[in-house]
């Protein structure tokens, strides 16, 4: 016990600089992932046509397939067809495509949430369809939206491992190059591990507190658990 | 004076299968207060749906105030600044305050400053007598409550005619006696109102004209005296029978 | 291409093959793992529910890529198996946890009223739990299971890491050798797409079938 904690010791300053990146790519994932996923819930929800069957697309061939596949069509198989990106674009670009799948479809359950009753009301008192959406619709399914949403910046963190299998150096790689360095592989997954549950302990903490600052009386909603 | 201020002519409407309305006409003059009765799922609300067109009839006409509303290329939105509407269940916006619910619909869409909005709000919040629930948010409120902010949103429009759709139904009994008083007294000031309701007390007390609707269509209208007392339809006798036991018409 | 693809397309279903007996295995020893923490955590005394409480607390935490790489080297250290047997075992354990909130839920909303009625009528606390309890509790858990199945399906993929010879090592073993990286990964994570349409398919189907009349599921 006394040489794991040692180990630890030795191990935070390099864990350090992996949560950093860590952070930032879950970070750009995040926010990447809101900006592509509210206007394809959107499109989802209330497009015609082709525009609806290009979001019902994106959504299931996103969700359909695992983030370590997509990273890897997208790290490995660009090149090919000649887009070059660096290691930490191509997460970029992956994990962010691949939140904005995922929050698309949170989306759109708070949206249906929401009630057609919020839709009727607005129009009645003389509203156009986007007024309606952007004013009323929006900021409700926005606010039910939290706890999955929230959820996910969390579960984030953890997914950004993927990154691990194409050498960037986020924290899980990190107990990687230790365990190469030290010839100590469980030691070190474990003390990463640790660091994990701290963060992750952290900020759901964190969340929890930001949901009961932001609650509403009256718009809730129950938010299903996942990875 | 004569020039109805609504008209609907031979509105049909089908769901599926379905005609839910088969044909009705009907006209109503400006201050009159109009209750629909009739058993439930008889096109009652679809009806008034009909006549601020969210939801559009295969056939028929609508005109408000002498201009057809059902004409191609008419902004439907504008119309519906004229048009006030309340729901059963209530549809406030719940992320909005009360007094912010009846403000969106004053800066958006009729464009008014922000202190003419706090102005007229806080003036129709006063009207329903919810003034000091001006910063409650709906879940804060009880059902009597937000049926109450619910018209004085669509007061705030100053719309020409209001419709109701069963606006007390889902509220415990308790409760309904103040949103029919502030009913009674729009129906004092001259709103022209369309009411769908089973509160027969107000019916007699407050309308104008009932209208008997049954298999979707009008079954037989008159004023109050001679609907609730002097029914010429069996059909008719026969709703009210069921209604006077279950709704016991208060003296 | 033509000629590479009648390459690829067998090995790729090949590693499909392997995809699928990591998938079911873990999903099934996950079961077991996760009914059996959830009846812990309900029903046991304080202890035992609060131990069953941080496991499943601790395992969710941690990304499942690297619980399958911690649980490869210890289980490996202690008992001489094949990656697809610790890397199948690690994705089960890893499963239990999630699995365990999902029954937990589930057991939760089956209202209190059915115990008291199950031992009113003389029934032991694990006959009621067997017979009254968990048989409505499945049912309400089949919605977030089908979820967590098709998640597995997909999480199968990191046991890459160990050299399983999967859909996705499969594609790379292609892409090494004939460098058509985009052709070997773009069509493995097609296949999963369809794989993972056609067990969503399947997992409808399967809720349709188990869901009793009349019974309001609960939400998580």
């Amino acid at each position: 016990m006394a040489d794991f904690l040692e180990f630890m010791v030795l191990a935070l300053p390099e864990y350090y600089k992996g949560l950093q990146v860590t952070f930032q790519i879950a970070g750009v994932a995040l926010l990447s992932g809101f900006i592509i996923g509210l206007p394809v819930s959107l499109m989802r929800v209330y497009g015609r046509g082709l525009v609806r069957w290009l979001a019902i697309g994106f959504i299931e061939l996103l969700r359909g397939t695992p983030l370590l596949v997509f990273l890897f069509v997208v790290y490995y198989g660009l090149p090919e067809m000649g887009l070059t990106l660096s290691a930490i674009l191509s997460a970029y670009l992956a994990l962010g495509l691949n939140s904005g799948a995922y929050q698309a479809e949170y989306f759109r359950g708070s949206i249906q949430a929401v009630g057609r009753g919020q839709m009727m009301a607005a129009r009645s008192i003389g509203m156009t369809r986007f007024q309606a959406i952007w004013y009323i619709i929006v900021p409700q399914a926005l606010r039910l939206a939290i706890p999955a949403w929230t959820n996910e910046a969390v579960s984030m963190v953890k997914y950004t491992s993927v990154v691990y299998l194409i050498a960037v150096p986020d924290l899980l790689t990190r107990s990687k190059w230790l365990a190469s360095k030290y010839f100590n592989p469980i030691e070190s997954y474990l003390s990463v591990a640790v660091v994990y549950i701290v963060i992750v302990g952290i900020l759901t903490l964190l969340v929890n507190y930001i949901e009961r600052r932001l609650r509403i009386p009256g718009l809730e909603i129950e938010s299903r658990a996942h990875h | 004076m004569t020039e109805p201020i609504l008209r609907l002519e031979n509105i049909h409407k089908t769901y599926g299968s379905n005609e839910i309305l088969k044909g009705v006409s009907l006209d109503c003059q400006e201050g009159e207060v109009v209750v629909i009765i009739g058993p439930s799922g008889t096109g009652k609300s679809t009806l008034l749906r009909c006549i601020n067109l969210l939801t559009w009839p295969e056939q028929g006409k609508v005109w408000l105030d002498g201009k057809e509303i059902t004409e191609e290329g008419v902004d439907l939105n504008k119309v519906r600044q004229h048009i006030g509407m309340l729901f059963q269940d209530f549809n406030l916006f719940n992320h909005l305050t009360a007094i912010e619910n009846i403000k969106i619909g004053l800066t958006k869409v009729l464009g008014l400053s922000k202190e003419e909005a706090q102005e007229r709000a806080m003036q129709e919040l006063h009207h329903v007598g919810l003034e000091d629930k001006h910063d409650h948010y709906p879940g804060q409120l009880s059902g009597g409550q937000k049926q109450r902010v619910a018209i004085a949103r669509s007061l705030a429009m100053r719309p020409r005619v209001m419709l109701f759709d069963e606006p007390t139904s889902a509220l415990d009994p308790e409760l309904i006696g103040e949103v029919l008083e502030v009913m009674k007294l729009l129906a004092e000031e001259g709103m022209t109102m369309i009411v769908v309701t089973h509160e027969m007390g107000f019916a007699r007390d407050v309308s104008d004209r009932i209208i008997f609707m049954e298999g979707g269509d009008i079954v037989e209208q008159g004023s109050p005296a001679e609907i609730i007392h002097n029914p010429k339809h069996e059909r008719t006798a026969k709703f009210l029978g069921r209604i006077n036991e279950i709704h016991a018409v208060d003296q | 291409m033509l000629h590479n693809l009648s390459v690829l397309v067998p090995a790729l279903l090949k590693g499909a093959l392997i995809t699928i007996q990591v998938t079911v295995i873990s999903l099934g020893l996950g079961f077991l793992g996760g009914v059996l923490l959830a009846v812990i955590r309900v029903y046991g005394g304080k202890i035992p529910s609060i131990l069953a409480a941080a496991y499943s607390m601790v395992i969710r935490a941690t990304p499942l890529l690297l619980t399958v790489l911690i649980l490869y080297f210890v289980i490996t250290g202690i008992v001489d198996l094949p990656p697809f047997w610790a890397g199948s075992l690690a994705l089960a354990i890893g499963s239990s946890a999630y699995q365990s909130e999902i029954f937990r839920g589930a057991i939760q909303s089956v209202s209190s009223g059915q115990m008291l009625a199950a031992r009113s009528i003389g029934m032991s606390r694990i006959q009621a739990i067997y017979h009254i309890i968990l048989p409505q509790a499945i049912r309400n858990a089949v919605a977030p299971w089908s979820n967590e199945a098709a998640i597995i399906l997909k999480d199968s993929s990191l046991v890459y890491v160990l050299g399983v010879p999967e859909i996705l090592r499969q594609a790379q073993y292609f892409s090494a050798r004939t460098y058509e990286p985009f052709l070997a990964f773009g069509s493995a994570a097609f296949l999963y797409f369809i794989m993972t349409f056609a067990a969503n398919r399947g997992l409808d189907r399967l809720e349709k079938k188990l869901e009793i009349p009349g019974l309001i599921m609960e939400s998580q």
